[in-house]
């Protein structure tokens, strides 16, 4: 049966209209609302490249339902800042040129963003640590770890 | 510059229809004459198949060659902007199109600078000569007393310019390209040679670049395609009653031993595929994993090939008082890995197709999907829409004939969207490789002789990859190709006989591919892992050694460099001491003897307990000639490292008798932020030498250097990549 799900994406509301209660929030997104920040790479919760921030923590969206975020506050790559207002990550990563193809790029940011909030001086190590599960095969990593210091305020 | 993004939006909301104008008016007269709309050419030995100048002087350039995620677009862009003398905003290049975009090649094997960027070069060098002479003639003084600026042909005494615009805008330049068009003297560049900022980042950062798996049309419906349960067995049943309760379920699509699901939408594609129930026959034809390298030693050979022939090794080897040394090397399957699996979309109208894909072979792939469907290859259009970094021949084509061949099927638009373990399962592979060595040491510790050999698949005429649609559908396809799989078997070194010799073999186990560095990554592993073995024998440090060989002074330079890049010392003979020990191995390679050079000295801790190797740091020296943009190489170097540390420490493809079994990102892991390693870069800028390679080169000499300095840890020799805590732990324990 067809549920209407109310979504708060990006600081707006959203009616979205479910087939199946149990889609994960990352169709949701990307089909319903048009947000491509938020990136399909394995459907497992293994790559991250699908990270959406919910109430403010790091969530791989293929891996919740779009019932389960009802009602709570979802933040995509498109709502934690604006070409004219980046969030301090996304200007770091273009200072930085901290991209190869950028398929990944999504789940580096909206990770580290999640984990800057509530660990403002990080070490490397650390940000090391807190993006180990985030997966990248161009082998962009050197630049993101300068751009997250960067972001930081922690670079070198 | 513009964001191809962008402007790609731009033309496709045309509808395949040209955004530019173009006329077969001569170039100056006529200013004022209707610009008649033709087809615009595609053909490589003309300015207009590269070049486009409009009524306000912005620059379109057409590129054969696209961007896979390695910033070649803004290169490029920066190589047409500094030849035509034009500011590099108004340069926008279109990419991959086979109604617009020549066909310069597959976007493989570090060529695209290098091949693609200078046919461009001279496009645009040969349009800049033409309107300086046409501008020359209007203004009336001597072509010689003309320069452009900007993209005006001004007077050098001053007084008023002709802009391109007005030469040339918004109609064709008729003008054959010159390949000896005079090039800009680097002295002058101002865009070449400086890191320009990439022009698809910003969008990337905001979430606001259209990747191939955002893309849609109107009317799209969504499929999935249902893999056989065992790699070559035939589709026995379909039976889709559970689909039918999925919402938005349209049907399934079967044909020969290929079937797929259509939904309205994604996830009920989705669900789809899960819920069909097919019925498989059983195969199992894949060799026994754990005797992979007995099953390619005694693979049927087709032929033996020779590759390098010096002296006489036969003879060497025998003579009286030498020592003798050999050595076998082996590389594992790999996987390309790609972050977002592989999709596409096809369309069919009025009996044509359109399919968009993220494939680096548009030209290519119209050629394998017409010959699929039966149809010419000038009613199939191929566009290029970048997706997930693809480092070689993945599966972004198989998707693109996966949808190509739903939508002929079904008369929908068709999106196909692999799922991960589409992409882990069904990808070509970079195929297992096995090297086998053997040297001769004079007294002094010379090299006398030196014999490679190595079994690798054998590659048809036709450098394509066997679509799966087409297999899997009965349909007609090509054979497939490994890729130049010969290349870096050869050496460069001065030793007085050499014989390198291949053994090509009619079968592999999975459809192989090109893959980042495809057999120069394998030959040069086993070159110079055996060059340090041999360096080792003779009680030589391995970078001396290496320069007793070594008479290229480009070469000699690259390996100095990289010596004091490093803070190199002598080694010494190795002398493991406590549970962590470390090490440092040097490798290095003019890339298939005849461009790029690299060396790199990689330091590492071998973790005697646990066998754990991490790789803490990678020196290199890298030169590629003149170079483009220097961030954009450092970006292409940092790929090319971590990428083979990756696949050099961790990768191996994992298989039973039916079927991969390696289908998600445990079942195959890559290397992970904690193991990622530093790394040290000396450019060296050759602003007057021609631009090459440098998305493969680097990746060639890491498995080696890793290799080398596992043995500087430990004294011991590691000759299985991947370099697992197990393998590693036998070779200590050895």
């Amino acid at each position: 049966m067809a549920k209407t799900i109310q979504l708060h994406v990006n600081g707006k509301p959203h009616k979205v209209v479910a087939d199946d209660p149990d889609m994960p929030l990352l169709y949701a997104l990307r089909n319903d609302l048009g947000l491509h920040g938020p990136r399909f790479g394995c459907g497992l919760a293994q790559c991250g490249a699908c990270t959406v921030h919910v109430d403010g923590k790091a969530v791989r969206s293929c891996a919740v339902t779009v019932a389960t975020v009802e009602g709570r506050k979802v933040v995509t790559l498109e709502g934690l800042g604006s070409p004219g207002k980046p969030h301090p990550l996304q200007a770091a990563f273009i200072e930085e040129q901290a991209v190869q193809c950028g398929y990944c790029i999504n789940g580096m940011i909206m990770e580290a963003a999640a984990f800057l909030a509530t660990n403002p001086k990080p070490s490397e190590e650390h940000i090391r640590a807190a993006l180990s599960n985030n997966l990248c095969r161009c082998g962009t990593h050197v630049r993101i770890l300068r751009a997250v210091k960067r972001a930081a305020g922690t670079a070198a | 510059m513009t964001n191809t993004s962008r402007s790609r939006r731009a033309f496709l909301k045309t509808g395949g229809a040209l955004v530019v104008s173009f006329s077969f008016q001569p170039r100056i007269a006529g200013a004022q004459g209707a610009a008649a709309k033709a087809a615009k050419t595609v053909a490589i030995d003309q300015v207009d198949g590269f070049l486009a100048i409009d009524g306000k002087g912005l620059v379109t350039v057409f590129s054969g060659k696209v961007d896979l995620g390695t910033g070649v677009q803004t290169a490029i862009a920066q190589m047409a902007a500094e030849e035509l003398c034009v500011p590099l905003e108004r340069v926008t290049v279109i990419q991959g199109d086979t109604l617009l975009t020549p066909d310069q090649g597959v976007t493989f094997g570090s060529l695209s600078i290098q091949n693609g960027g200078v046919q461009i070069r001279q496009a645009a060098a040969t349009a800049r000569e033409a309107l300086i002479s046409d501008a020359a003639g209007i203004i009336g003084v001597p072509r010689s007393e003309l320069v452009v600026r900007d993209g005006v042909a001004t007077p050098r005494s001053g007084g008023r310019g002709i802009a391109y615009a007005t030469l040339v805008g918004e109609r064709s330049f008729n003008l054959k390209l010159d390949p000896k068009a005079p090039l800009k003297d680097p002295k002058e560049y101002t865009i070449v040679g400086k890191s320009i900022a990439r022009v698809d980042i910003p969008d990337k950062v905001m979430g606001k670049f259209t990747y191939m798996q955002d893309f849609s049309r109107p009317g799209m419906i969504h499929a999935r395609v249902v893999r056989p349960h065992a790699m070559k067995a035939s589709l026995l049943s379909v039976d889709d009653s559970a689909c039918r309760k999925v919402p938005g379920y349209l049907g399934y699509v079967r044909k020969g031993n290929f079937l797929a699901v259509t939904s309205k939408t994604e996830w009920g594609a989705i669900k789809a595929a899960r819920a069909i129930k097919a019925g498989w026959s059983d195969w199992q034809g894949l060799p026994d994993s754990s005797k992979l390298w007995e099953h390619v030693r005694n693979g049927k050979v087709v032929k033996d090939e020779e590759f390098q022939k010096v002296g006489d090794t036969g003879q060497a080897m025998g003579s009286p008082g030498v020592r003798r040394l050999s050595a076998s090397y082996d590389f594992a399957i790999h996987t390309h890995g790609s972050i977002g699996p592989s999709c596409a979309v096809a369309e069919f109208r009025d009996g044509k197709l359109t399919s968009w894909s993220a494939s680096q072979q548009t030209h290519l792939l119209r050629k394998q999907m017409a010959n699929m469907l039966g149809m010419k290859p000038e009613d199939v259009r191929c566009i290029y829409i970048e997706g997930s970094g693809c480092y070689g021949r993945n599966g972004h084509e198989d998707a693109a004939a996966d949808a190509a061949l739903i939508a002929r099927e079904t008369g929908k638009t068709v999106r196909v969207q692999w799922m991960r373990e589409d992409e882990h399962g069904w990808d070509p592979k970079g195929p297992p490789t096995l090297n086998d060595l053997r040297a001769a040491l004079d007294d002094k510790g010379n090299i006398v002789a030196w014999e490679a050999e190595t079994w690798i698949p054998n590659r048809p005429k036709d450098i394509a990859v066997t679509l799966v649609a087409a297999d899997h559908a009965g349909l007609p396809k090509e054979d497939f190709h490994p890729g130049n799989i010969h290349q870096g078997l050869a050496i460069g070194y001065a030793v007085p006989n050499i014989k390198a010799t291949v053994h090509w073999l009619a079968e592999t186990p999975f459809r192989a591919s090109w893959i980042r560095t495809p057999g120069r990554m394998q030959n040069t592993y086993a070159n110079e892992c055996f060059l340090d073995e041999a360096a080792a024998l003779a009680g030589v440090d391995p970078i001396e050694y290496r320069l007793r060989y070594l008479k290229d002074p480009r070469g000699v330079e690259c390996l100095e460099r990289v010596r004091k890049l490093a803070g190199w010392t002598p080694r010494g003979t190795p002398n493991p001491q406590g549970d962590i020990v470390k090490g440092r191995g040097v490798s290095y390679l003019k890339y298939e003897l005849v461009r790029t050079y690299i060396a790199l000295v990689a330091d590492v801790e071998v973790n005697r307990r646990t066998g754990k190797v991490r790789v803490t740091k990678c020196h290199v020296a890298h030169d590629c000639g003149q170079i483009i943009n220097p961030d954009g190489l450092r970006n292409q170097i940092d790929g090319n490292v971590i990428q083979t540390v990756s696949r050099t420490l961790l990768e191996e493809l994992k298989y039973d008798r039916s079927r991969v079994t390696s289908l998600d990102w445990v079942s195959y892991p890559i290397l992970k932020f904690p193991d990622v390693p530093e790394i040290a870069y000396d450019l060296i800028d050759r602003p007057n030498e021609k631009p090459w390679g440098a998305g493969e080169p680097t990746a060639a000499v890491v498995p080696s250097a890793i290799a080398n300095a596992i043995y500087d840890a430990t004294g011991k020799r590691v000759r299985s990549v991947p370099f697992t805590p197990e393998k590693v732990l036998a070779a200590l324990k050895a």
